[in-house]
């Protein structure tokens, strides 16, 4: 019993990490209705500059992680003003494979500095801490400060959306771009602050990607395909809705992962699959919040 | 000088061309009509204006200067504010913050702000915290006309706003232009309702296939004149 | 010809799709077809292995601009069919003990069959939706038949000997051509790839010139118009992505013969079967037959002399991909044809008008 009690923990949990994931691209796909291929690349970008940061200059993963979110987030700004925003437009096309070059791109490049050695943020006994639960369960602090800072960037992300003007400005250009236009919205600049606000959901995903397992230059694309079935398992339209789709699909991995270690990712596959088919729409679609 | 000029306006879409060079013009505190039939390019000619479609750069005078090839979003800054055909309120945005993003690209001071436009138009005040598919055709119409004056506008550039609604509701909301050019906005109004357009008009400009056919003031042109200029011969 | 037989002049027309240019290609292809089936008496083994990896990627490029540049459906999941392609003619000539050559068009109607409950199952997302879907999906083809222990599970297998001299043909080709087992296999499957790529070619090109192919010239120009002109685009895409599908099993199936071994990672690699056959698309020109088969000649001859480099090599494709997407997004035949109004694959239909006086037939 204490297994399945514990991998349902163990689900919840990681649930929280690919929550993380999702919120980026959800992010990305409310407002500029960009699907990101490199979205899952940018994630192992983020935690490299991290591990960077961490090393050269000597700093806890988390303070690391909080001196690279100003820095990506310029990076994100330019990345979208100088790359994607040529690419905005009706077709489909231009998006969709110019971020799969990035995608190719940033993996290959990521090799060729880094080479494809596993890597890990480190950051001493707060690794392996946990708390116990009785029963003989306990929660490690890692993926337990996960869940909680995906909670926090959640409600920071409502915040933004729902109670400041530039969220009200992301909510109408991506209702109506050309009537967003008539109210002074330059949707280009409205986009790259976007993007960068996307850069710093990435970086926090970065930092606890790497604090929780380790990672290299080719890991990007699963954690992409992570991301994309957290927010359809959710329903398009609502951050809350993406939380309630990472667990699903954080629970399928566990519990299958339970059955057979060897079908941890192909369950979360077919949980995935099986909404699609049974409910298109996602199990939570424009949620209220 | 004029407040608002086009000189020879031409607008395509594509490869086709909807505006065949019209020449109009507006004097600060007048109000103008564009009448013509279906087709005819009158919202094309608000959209060129409001920099929705772009051409060369002195086919639109604002004050003189020209601004036919600026974007959309700073014709705004410069006090144009058009409330577009079929009033495309943003659904994901309540009434309220629909009016408080009309104000996201202002930079006129004016006597514009939320307060005023609710005091104009009352039942959006009710309404403030609804979702905007769920008013009445009125209502929206009322949210998108108070959303466009958010940004101060010296020039109102409004886009069939009796579409679809009633008599007596075209008549509550035509009842409130008084009051915006009161505070020294002056009026673009396309209108399919010909009387409509008439009665609040200091100048009407008729359209037909893309070209001007007739203008003058509205006591001055006879009803033959109109029906040829609408129609065509 | 038409005429009315009135007094008042009339106009003939014809509809015509080939021009002059395309009917000297036509007979430039026979010509180069002829060449290519000769080629293995007289060229090296080296050539006739580069040969076949050009002719099948070359296809499976067909493939993916049909797909992708008629159809709309811009998947980044085939390598779902070439590793599923790859794994039945395994499972068919490993442990079914067909003949290799037999399992190759199986493959192919096996994956047609796999296609009908796939497609009803991405269909359901639009867009770059659609796109992660196809590779959500891939990704569950790969990590299936890692379980097949039968066919190696995750590490893989290769085909026994006893298999790959089960080829037909093969002792004919070794008297005929003085070779030794190992080449004559090669250049069998050298005939069938080449086999696989004309057909293909041909294929896409009566599926263009018929008149489903005209709805779906119309899809790509502009798919709302299209279905108010009562299209029935779902209908379409299905059919496309089915055919497609089985094509690609089919091409997978022969890559799998050649290579002779087999594992979930390779077979089903989102690099080799899908970055790589965007890349010839996009480089030679989506939307087009023309642009393709540009596109994987230049794709080729890189391959062969910069692949070498690693990560920088891919580096540069991606980096070339993105340019040519922001700034030639018609690719290269794009630019010729913006110079020049040639095609050799004569897709379009051209209206022809003779005026003519009533009297004269």
């Amino acid at each position: 019993m204490t297994g399945w009690l514990d991998a349902l923990i163990q689900g919840v949990l990681l649930g929280g990490l690919y929550a993380l994931f999702a919120a980026g691209l959800s992010l990305m796909f409310g407002v500029m209705r960009l699907v990101n291929l490199a979205h899952g690349d940018l994630i192992v970008l983020a935690a490299f500059a991290i591990l960077l940061l961490a090393g050269k200059l000597g700093l806890d993963p988390f303070v690391a992680a909080l001196v690279a979110i100003p820095i990506l987030f310029v990076v994100g700004l330019a990345l979208q003003h100088v790359l994607l925003n040529r690419t905005l437009g009706r077709d489909l096309l231009p998006p969709l494979l110019v971020t799969f070059g990035l995608s190719i791109i940033i993996q290959n490049g990521l090799l060729q500095i880094f080479s494809a050695d596993s890597q890990r943020l480190r950051s001493g006994a707060i690794e392996t801490a946990s708390i116990a639960l009785g029963g003989g369960i306990a929660v490690g602090v890692v993926p337990l400060l996960t869940l909680l800072s995906t909670i926090a960037v959640i409600l920071f992300l409502n915040l933004v959306f729902y109670r400041t003007p530039i969220g009200r400005a992301f909510r109408a250009t991506s209702d109506d771009l050309e009537v967003s236009q008539l109210m002074g919205i330059d949707h280009r600049r409205i986009f790259a602050m976007a993007m960068g606000l996307a850069f710093v959901v990435i970086t926090i995903a970065a930092l606890y990607l790497g604090m929780r397992a380790n990672f290299d230059p080719t890991i990007g694309p699963a954690r992409l395909l992570y991301a994309f079935e957290a927010v359809i398992i959710g329903g398009l339209g609502s951050f809350w809705g993406t939380l309630a789709g990472g667990i699903v699909l954080g629970l399928a991995q566990t519990i299958g992962a339970r059955i057979d270690p060897e079908w941890q990712i192909l369950s979360g596959h077919l949980a995935f699959l099986v909404v699609l088919v049974l409910r298109p729409r996602g199990l939570f679609p424009r949620a209220l919040d | 000088m004029a407040l608002l000029e086009t000189r020879k306006l031409t607008a395509f879409y594509g490869d086709f061309q909807a505006l065949y060079g019209i020449d109009t013009l507006l004097d600060a505190g007048e109000t103008i009509a564009i009448i013509g039939a279906n087709g005819a390019g009158k919202s094309t000619f608000l959209k060129a204006i409001a920099g929705l479609i772009q051409g060369p750069a002195d086919s639109v005078l604002l004050d003189g200067r020209p601004i036919g090839s600026r974007a959309a979003a700073d014709i705004v800054k410069l006090g144009v504010a058009l409330v577009p055909e079929g009033r495309r309120l943003f659904p994901s945005l309540t009434v309220e913050e629909n009016l408080l993003i009309g104000g996201y690209g202002r930079k006129m001071p004016g006597p514009w702000s939320l307060d005023r436009v609710y005091s104009l138009f009352p039942v959006l005040k009710e309404r403030r915290s609804s979702a905007t598919p769920t008013l009445s055709g009125g209502q929206q119409q009322m949210a998108a006309i108070g959303r466009a004056l958010m940004s101060n506008p010296r020039i109102l550039l409004c886009d069939e706003i009796s579409l679809g609604l009633a008599p007596i509701i075209i008549a509550g909301i035509y009842g409130a232009l008084p009051q915006i050019k009161a505070e020294g906005t002056s009026v673009v109004v396309v209108e399919q309702d010909i009387v409509q357009a008439m009665k609040v008009a200091d100048r009407v400009y008729c359209f037909q296939e893309g070209r001007l056919s007739l203008s003058g003031r509205p006591q001055e042109l006879t009803r033959e004149q109109i029906h040829r200029a609408y129609f065509g011969s | 010809m038409m005429d009315d037989g009135a007094a008042k002049p009339t106009h003939a027309f014809r509809i015509e799709t080939a021009g002059r240019a395309s009917r000297a290609a036509a007979a430039a292809a026979c010509v180069i077809l002829l060449v290519l089936v000769l080629l293995p008496a007289f060229a090296g083994r080296n050539l006739i292995q580069d040969l076949i990896f050009l002719f099948y990627m070359l296809a499976l490029a067909q493939c993916w601009n049909l797909l992708a540049g008629y159809a709309g459906l811009i998947s980044v999941g085939q390598q779902a069919f070439v590793g599923l392609g790859g794994y039945l003619l395994f499972a068919l000539a490993l442990l079914g003990g067909i003949n290799p050559l037999l399992a190759i068009p199986i493959a192919g109607l096996v994956s047609a069959v796999f296609a009908l409950p796939t497609a009803l199952i991405v269909f359901r997302l639009r867009g770059a939706y659609f796109a992660i879907g196809t590779w959500v999906v891939a990704e569950v083809y790969r990590l299936v038949f890692a379980q097949f222990k039968a066919l190696g599970g995750g590490t893989g297998t290769s085909l026994a000997p006893s298999v790959t001299s089960a080829v037909p043909g093969i002792e004919w080709v070794k008297t005929l051509l003085d070779v030794r087992t190992p080449a004559a296999r090669d250049i069998i499957s050298y005939w069938v790839a080449l086999a696989l790529m004309a057909g293909t070619l041909v294929l896409v090109y009566l599926i263009l010139r018929s008149r489903r192919g005209l709805a779906l010239g119309a899809i790509r120009d502009h798919e709302a118009a299209a279905a108010g002109l009562g299209v029935d685009i779902y209908r379409i895409k299905l059919a496309v992505y089915v055919v497609t599908a089985a094509v690609t099993g089919m091409v997978g199936a022969l890559i799998y013969l050649q290579k002779a071994r087999i594992s979930p990672d390779a077979a089903f690699s989102v690099l080799d079967w899908t970055a790589y056959v965007i890349f010839i698309v996009i480089i030679g020109g989506i939307g087009t037959m023309e642009g393709p088969v540009i596109g994987a000649i230049i794709y080729y001859l890189m391959q062969r002399y910069l692949a070498d480099f690693g990560a920088w090599y891919l580096i540069l494709l991606g980096t070339l991909g993105i340019l040519v997407m922001l700034f030639a997004p018609r690719g290269l035949w794009g630019l010729v044809t913006e110079r020049y109004d040639l095609t050799f694959f004569p897709t379009r239909r051209q209206l022809i008008i003779h005026p003519h006086d009533a009297n004269r037939t």
